[in-house]
């Protein structure tokens, strides 16, 4: 071949490589980035008066003074508001009938919309749902709930597709005793909310209240740990002893050969499978626990990352040299003592890399544990329940909370905060792998 | 002169009709040979000739090896390493071994030589301090770790590495020496310290060198046996095999013949 064509193919090859890399990065930047941007705003954000308020009563936090204070202000400030309500209520009855048919639906959807917006109305019985009892704690929120209330939101198919139009409302109601509701929710929407730079960084581990709408990921959290480290309780034990049996003792022969292609099929199931076997098995047959538990999930989830915690501690274990255990067995340790004092420590690295990357793989699984463990709402459960209670976790949680909770749109901001904090909490673990490994590989070089 | 080397000194190991087979390969074929006790015995012969194969049976190596087995009789100290009543942490033990390729462990120098010690007694600290030291000096070097006992043993040089394995296998007080090619890895100045070393040892321990180095056999060890193919051709006092052996294969292997 010649020089040319030579040095041409090193370089196609090259720019190929470079070329597969930066998209990946892209890629990664493109999911990762809102993902984190977004999950960030669980834990930091523009916080309304509600959001204060709501934390003095559901968590007792906040100086009680402060917020009082200022609610004052604020339903002051809100005074307006509900005085255009009630002097539009007073005038509707005495309107001609044709315009009355025409206000009504348009002032019902204002009505519920300034609800939502800043709470139940003064003197109103207190609403049994916590959503109901507080406006919108967000600012970000808000604003979309102001435009909520000022254009009417329709769909025009004239064009074929269809198309969003925003219609004003207040032309609708020019002349009325509602007309300077809507200018004042314009002007004055920070003065009846007081949106401020709020920090939550207990988001992490506060219970949710009334089904996510308030509070923080605490039970999620709490769950996922309790899964990923019960699981590696169970498999990293029955891991390492099966990988040193498949290393150290197994004669090679057709039962080995079976085995082992046993533990990669294994690997190859689906997680899915996983769990429903868990269902069938570790619930319905063995009785571990009457129902979904803790003990369930995390009995599914090691069985799930089995094969790899053997797979991962059977290559470190056959990367050891020969000649440690040969020098180990030429001092007179048995085969037990060599691979406790001598194979193991020198497979240490790549064992616990092996195990930390599986618990990753434990805290984000959904599968296994949909049948097993997970519950969409439930309580931070104790050391002692966990035979018995069922829990939640970020990864069941988070597809629970974007596909089946009954305001799925309201609670993006608790969506975007568990994928961040499983994401954070995974890639944690890695990191926590590479630095084991670096720190345990430095200290066997010397 | 040979015989009178061979009556006055009684035989450590003592080989009789000892074979070794991989398999249905015989690669020790029935051989007779008695390593006197406190001497220096050379094992030389062509690669695969046997005698790596011969070392590591006496104190039972081959046993990691799967599908090696053995025929005839192997005493050590008067008794048949191979019947069934033998515990081979004993044997080991007794036993000592230094590998062609330095294999120390991932751990500190010191713990390298309190490894053997702590497998077979509990000593205090004390005592493991002193057995450390006692052995680190009878390997030549005490002087050069003496300030770094904490420091992982995978950073001594090659010919310090080896010298580290040496004092690993005197810590647990062996009777017994083997060396399989202890210097084919190590420079010519690294060489010659062990077998300075292997001079001084001798007397005290009974030791057992394969080399490839022909004057390596010839500057060390009193009694050579050569090893071709499987067989011992001829074993006798090493000054007496290097200037007038008795076979013809030996002569060959030894003037560079073949090898």
């Amino acid at each position: 071949m010649h020089m040319r064509t030579r040095r041409f193919l090193d370089r196609a090859f090259t720019s190929a490589a470079c070329l597969a890399v930066g998209l990946m990065v892209l890629f990664l930047l493109f999911v990762l980035g809102p993902i984190f941007v977004k999950g960030a705003g669980a834990y930091v954000f523009m916080g309304t008066v509600e959001h204060r308020r709501m934390m003095l009563d559901q968590f007792d936090r906040g100086n009680e003074e402060r917020v009082t204070a200022e609610w004052l202000d604020v339903q002051q400030a809100r005074r307006p508001v509900y005085e255009a309500l009630s002097a539009f209520e007073k005038e509707l009855p005495g309107l001609p009938a044709a315009r009355r048919k025409e206000l009504k639906p348009a002032f019902k959807a204002v009505r519920e919309g300034v609800a939502e917006l800043l709470g139940p109305e003064p003197g109103e019985p207190l609403p049994a749902l916590t959503r109901k009892m507080y406006g919108q704690t967000r600012w970000t929120k808000a604003q979309e709930k102001l435009k909520e209330i000022r254009f009417e939101e329709s769909w025009d198919y004239s064009a074929g597709a269809g198309r969003k139009v925003l219609t004003s409302r207040q032309p609708l109601f020019d002349g009325t005793a509602l007309a300077p509701l809507f200018p004042l929710l314009e002007r004055d929407a920070r003065k009846l909310l007081r949106p401020r730079l709020t920090f939550y960084p207990r988001f992490l581990t506060d219970v949710s209240i009334d089904a996510h709408f308030f509070g923080g990921i605490g039970p999620e959290v709490l769950g996922t740990m309790y899964l990923a480290l019960g699981a590696m309780l169970i498999a990293v034990p029955l891991g390492i002893i099966a990988a040193i049996y498949f290393q150290e003792y197994a004669k090679e022969g057709p039962v080995m050969t079976f085995l082992r292609s046993c533990v990669n099929t294994l690997a190859g199931v689906p997680s899915i499978v996983f769990g429903l076997f868990g269902l069938a098995f570790f619930i319905n047959t063995m009785h571990v626990s009457s129902g979904k538990s803790v003990l369930a999930g995390a009995l599914t989830l090691a069985l799930l990352v089995l094969p790899t915690v053997i797979r991962s501690s059977e290559e470190a274990i056959a990367a050891v040299p020969r000649a440690y255990k040969e020098g180990a067995m030429a001092l007179g340790a048995g085969p037990w003592r060599t691979i406790l004092t001598v194979i193991l420590p020198a497979a240490l690295p790549g064992i616990l890399t092996g195990i930390v990357i599986s618990m990753g793989r434990a805290a984000g699984e959904t599968a296994p544990i949909i049948f097993t463990a997970a519950v969409s709402v439930g309580k931070m459960i104790g050391p002692t329940e966990i035979a018995s209670q069922p829990t939640p976790a970020l990864s069941w949680n988070l597809y629970n909370l974007c596909t089946e909770h009954e305001a799925v749109n309201e609670i993006r901001h608790v969506q975007f905060g568990m994928a961040a904090t499983l994401v954070v909490i995974v890639l944690a673990l890695n990191l926590v792998a590479i630095l084991i490994r670096a720190r345990v590989a430095r200290r066997l070089k010397g | 002169m040979t015989d009178t080397v061979k009556q006055n000194v009684e035989a450590h190991v003592e080989a009789r009709g000892f074979s070794v087979y991989y398999g249905s390969q015989e690669a020790v074929k029935k051989v007779d040979l008695a390593i006197p006790s406190c001497q220096v015995t050379a094992i030389i012969g062509p690669s695969g000739c046997g005698k790596s194969t011969f070392l590591r049976a006496i104190n039972r190596m081959n046993d990691l090896i799967t599908g090696c087995h053995t025929q005839g009789e192997l005493f050590f100290d008067g008794q048949n390493v191979y019947s069934g009543d033998v515990d081979t942490a004993v044997v080991r033990r007794r036993i000592g071994m230094v590998f062609q390729k330095p294999n120390p462990f991932p751990k500190s120098i010191y713990d390298n030589v309190a490894y053997g010690p702590r497998l077979h007694g509990s000593y205090s600290r004390r005592q493991l301090d002193a057995i450390v030291e006692e052995s680190l000096v009878d390997a030549a070097l005490w002087d050069e770790v003496k300030d770094r006992l904490e420091k992982n043993a995978l950073g001594l040089s090659g010919g310090q590495a080896q010298r580290l394995c040496l004092a690993r296998a005197l810590a647990v007080k062996p009777e017994m020496l083997l060396m399989d090619e202890p210097t084919s890895a190590l420079d010519p100045k690294a060489t010659a310290r062990i077998e300075e070393l292997i001079v001084q040892l001798r007397g005290r321990y009974t030791i057992a060198i394969v080399t490839h180095n022909m004057q390596q056999a010839a500057r060390v060890s009193d009694m050579t046996a050569f090893f071709y193919e499987g067989n011992l051709v001829e074993f006798d006092a090493t000054k007496d095999l290097f200037t007038r052996p008795r076979e013809k294969r030996t002569e060959d292997y030894i003037t560079g013949r073949f090898g």
